[in-house]
């Protein structure tokens, strides 16, 4: 139970996005230390660079940072939003964790993505189509995971619906008449329609009020409890952190400056950005 | 057998925003825990009570030192072993109950006790059973049972806390105060509880200023002073 380190579901080593022509310095020349991630020399953007971590089977990981410091990036770049500069990923039920899924084709990220992958974006409309009902939302990503059978397709609809307490009846209905935690919710069920291993949770609870958002809350903590999903939430709230996660990462400038315990985090940061991050909770 | 063996640990706060002000929390500690021991911890505020016990709990980072843990799988430093190794110890072995409820909003009472065992027990329905026995012993009104305890009064939530932390039979407790706003006949009960798993095996380090509780309780003490342990004598 100790000191063995084979267990990850998912492993991330030196993940790096760079936006522009960055040269041999850039990524010397950028980060905390520098309190930028723009290199003065070439102009380019390190969105991230040098992410290393492991994420455990039924682990929830919490990406905390300032706006800018890059944590959303790290969930699109493994969630294929968007191609990454550098950097290898392994995913343990894809190749039996001996493939690097950024290396992999187009086809094969669909496919690991409409397999494996959960994503719940801040904004709705992102991860929802508006044009489809909740239930043809949820169909979609279904149908995009192998399942054909239409009755089937109903039946998972509305128990995830039911699941995520939206309710059932309104399963016909487009996403655009919900309210803002209902779309959220409807969202939750799309993304985990196909029982993916591995959720990425993006400022899910951002701009809802307070009492919508224990709602969100704690359906990710019951689904987690529940499905022993593996997560990733990103949020720049250190009340949703404290509360989900197990282990957190501090990101800055688009580097991790310290990653721990979540309650070591909290009450025992060891870098000064981390300390002035938690001075600032309210 | 101990069950914890610390060594030479210090704690050492580097407060960069306070102009990179160092606050020595503990200094030089040592000491042992055996097995189905019951330790008391004293001292006046700010002498480093929390602060020792959060760094055996890795809530805290230690400085220096080490905090041997015999584990059901062989001894691990605490110190120095990786997240994922704290994080199987706490699910399985250790504990720890703090002065304050901190809870989750929207979930009932019952769960948030049953919270650890749900972690390893699939039977949800035999876990919250378990968690309502425990709570009739407590005395907790029945009517509390399915309500959130944000909104509990400070004894009412003291007892979901003692409840959630030892429902799990840890091989190891730390707790923080588990009488200190709870009425004679309520800390009596309380007091029973943690002798009861004492019966078992638990090992317990127990922070306490009440004495009532210290006699009755603990089979040794360790009084902290500006950090430092200064005295040890016997219950």
């Amino acid at each position: 139970m100790s000191g063995k380190n084979d267990n990850w579901l998912l492993r991330v080593r030196n993940l790096t996005k760079i936006y522009g022509e960055p040269d041999e310095n850039t990524l010397n020349l950028t980060g905390p230390e520098y309190h930028s991630n723009i290199c003065p020399a070439t102009e380019s953007i390190v969105a991230c660079a040098d992410i290393n971590f492991d994420l455990y089977p039924g682990e929830v990981l919490g990406i905390v940072g300032e706006s800018g410091s890059g944590k959303s990036t790290v969930v699109k770049l493994l969630h294929f939003d968007m191609e990454a500069t550098g950097g290898s990923a392994w995913l343990r039920p894809y190749a039996n964790g001996h493939s690097n899924i950024l290396g992999e084709s187009g086809q094969k990220k669909r496919t690991i993505r409409n397999h494996l992958m959960g994503m719940v974006y801040q904004n709705p409309r992102d991860g929802l189509n508006f044009k489809f009902s909740s239930g043809g939302n949820i169909a979609e990503k279904l149908i995009m995971a192998g399942n054909f059978h239409v009755g089937n397709i109903r039946n998972r609809a509305s128990s995830l619906l039911e699941k995520t307490e939206v309710p059932v009846r309104r399963m016909d209905d487009q996403p655009s008449s919900f309210s803002g935690g209902m779309q959220q919710r409807v969202q939750i069920a799309k993304a985990i329609a196909n029982n993916p291993p591995l959720l990425f949770l993006d400022e899910v609870t951002t701009g809802l009020d307070v009492s919508v958002q224990a709602k969100v809350l704690d359906l990710i903590r019951e689904l987690q409890q529940d499905l022993g999903i593996a997560m990733i939430v990103v949020s720049h709230d250190l009340s949703v952190i404290r509360m989900l996660t197990d282990r957190t990462i501090v990101m800055k400038n688009g580097r991790i400056v310290e990653s721990g315990l979540t309650d070591q985090i909290l009450q025992d940061p060891q870098h000064a950005y981390s300390q002035l991050l938690v001075s600032s909770l309210l | 057998m101990n069950i914890l063996e610390i060594n030479d640990l210090s704690k050492l706060f580097q407060l960069y925003i306070l102009n990179n002000k160092r606050i020595e929390g503990l200094k030089n500690i040592h000491f042992t825990v055996k097995e189905g021991e019951i330790v008391g911890l004293t001292g006046k505020s700010g002498s480093g009570k929390s602060s020792l016990m959060k760094c055996i709990y890795r809530t805290y980072l230690a400085s220096s030192g080490e905090i041997l843990y015999s584990s059901g799988a062989g001894v691990i430093d605490l110190v120095r072993a990786d997240d994922h190794a704290i994080i199987a110890l706490r699910k399985n072995e250790i504990t720890y109950c703090s002065q304050f409820l901190s809870v989750i909003p929207r979930v009932p009472a019952v769960d948030v006790v049953c919270e650890r065992l749900f972690r390893v027990e699939k039977d949800k329905d035999q876990a919250r059973q378990k968690a309502r026995e425990m709570l009739e012993d407590l005395g907790l009104p029945v009517e509390l049972w399915d309500a959130f305890p944000v909104t509990f009064s400070g004894g009412e939530q003291q007892r979901i806390n003692v409840a959630r932390a030892i429902i799990s039979r840890p091989r190891l407790l730390l707790i923080d105060e588990p009488t200190a706003s709870l009425d004679p006949r309520t800390k009596d009960i309380v007091i029973r509880m943690i002798l009861e798993l004492k019966k078992h095996g638990t090992s317990v380090l127990c922070i306490s200023h009440d004495e009532y509780t210290l006699e009755r309780l603990v089979d040794r003490r360790l009084h902290l002073q500006h950090g430092e342990i200064v005295e040890t004598a016997l219950a």
